[in-house]
């Protein structure tokens, strides 16, 4: 039985597909340390070339907004259409403004 | 590779008394389901739906890396370097498959460890197509042919699952799956078009070694399945055992003409009424057997994820100590 103490740490790992694209989470994997992380990203995240930079980050160092908020936090935007560009109807001849 | 009988744990029940809380928690989580919402890992989810997760998540997982060892057992064999080099990177990608899935299965509360004491200490099942050995090269070709088609057969709809994490992994794993079975379709071609009689024949021997346990991969008749509908309603599973059975079948018996074999089974034939082929009854009890650890490989292929366990501990100790040690230096500096 292995204790779980012994485990190593899970980290969460972001892509870059292609230069000019933002980095884009892809999963997660337990490592050592960052610089084994990162090695194993390559191998487990990219052996297709689906990548050409990757970050990693320990998964406990992650601070996320509380799904019970969700409601309170982003349901607010829904009645502001106005921030749309959408929202707002021109004449034809300026419409592509 | 793949997952097949999750339908296969006990069936756990339902806690009879709920709080109102509960209640209510569960009535908007299966609205949700209705909706065809995904669910997330921080989202509320009802026990048993977390619990019926967690064990087909992470047979899943194990099937991919207990998939490894029968094709490993040709690695060194293979018989040029491009079929070595495709070999390696097939075996590659189960483990980062297994990989994916260990992950998804995590963020449901259980740990990596758990999962894998659960695997060697035999409490945790895996796909019993990888208890039959590989005993020649044709094997190999025919597990890309028909153990992958099965598995992605089984795969595509769970991409489609309501467990976001594990949709995620499938796609994921789905998109790199359709590789496995073409090449293993193409080097049976290569035999069977370009190779010896006793090439053809090692191939035919194959596919009759391999056809009944790649149709018992899609778990037990719908009518014997004891989890299903649950499993369905919740859409963990989105098509029955049979359905996807009948549909494997309909397509590998056209891609076996092609090829220039022939099942092992002198019952399969086309029915034009129900426009499927009828086939032949499958042996139900080998089944059993197999998944409760009689099959003719359980012990070795246990044995031998104990054994590269146990001889990789120094390995994750060391890394461990390493890592920590050089933490320490860090913040002294």
């Amino acid at each position: 039985m292995s204790e779980t103490n012994q485990e190593w740490p899970l980290w969460e790992v972001f892509v870059r597909p292609k230069a000019g694209l933002d980095h884009k989470h892809c999963g997660s994997l337990h490592a050592p340390d960052a610089k084994m992380a990162v090695q194993l990203a390559r191998e487990v995240y990219t052996r297709r070339q689906e990548g050409t930079s990757v970050w990693v980050v320990k998964s406990s160092d992650i601070t996320a907004s509380d799904p019970a908020d969700k409601g309170m936090l982003f349901d607010p935007m829904e009645d502001k259409v106005y921030r749309h560009p959408t929202f707002y109807e021109l004449p034809d001849a300026v419409n592509h403004m | 590779m793949y997952t097949q009988a999750m339908d296969t744990g006990p069936r756990e029940e339902r806690k009879a008394v709920r709080s109102a809380a509960e209640v209510q928690l569960e009535e908007r989580f299966e609205a949700r389901i209705d909706d065809g919402a995904f669910i997330e890992a921080k989202d509320w989810m009802p026990e048993h739906y977390r619990k019926t997760l967690v064990r087909q998540i992470s047979q899943h997982a194990h099937s991919e890396i207990v998939g490894m060892l029968p094709e490993g057992n040709w690695v060194t064999r293979a018989p040029s370097l491009k079929r070595k080099a495709i070999l390696l990177a097939k075996i590659q990608d189960e483990g980062g498959h297994g990989l994916y899935l260990y992950a998804a299965a995590e963020t449901l509360g259980t740990s990596r460890d758990q999962m894998i004491d659960a695997l060697h200490a035999g409490r945790a099942k895996y796909s019993s197509i990888f208890n039959y050995p590989t005993l020649t090269w044709a094997d190999i070709g025919v597990i890309g042919w028909l153990v992958d088609g099965a598995a992605i057969m089984n795969q595509v709809p769970l991409t489609r699952c309501s467990y976001a994490p594990y949709a995620r992994a499938m796609v994921r794993i789905c998109r790199e799956e359709s590789f496995h079975q073409r090449q293993g379709f193409d080097a049976l071609l290569v035999m069977m078009r370009d190779g010896t009689d006793a090439q053809r024949e090692m191939v035919q021997d194959a596919v009759n070694r391999w056809w009944w346990p790649s149709l018992m991969m899609f778990g037990p008749p719908d009518s014997a399945s004891t989890h299903s509908t649950q499993n369905m309603r919740w859409g963990i599973k989105r098509i029955s055992n049979d359905d996807l059975r009948q549909k494997f079948v309909d397509a590998t018996v056209e891609q076996a003409k092609v090829l220039g074999v022939t099942m092992p089974d002198q019952l399969l034939q086309w029915n034009a009424e129900r426009g499927h082929y009828d086939f032949g009854p499958i042996d139900w009890d080998e089944f059993w057997q197999v998944v409760g650890g009689y099959g003719p490989c359980n012990k070795e292929r246990l044995a031998a994820r104990v054994k590269a366990w146990e001889d990789g501990a120094w390995v994750r100790e060391a890394a461990l100590a390493h890592a920590r040690k050089q933490a320490v230096q860090e913040q002294a500096a």
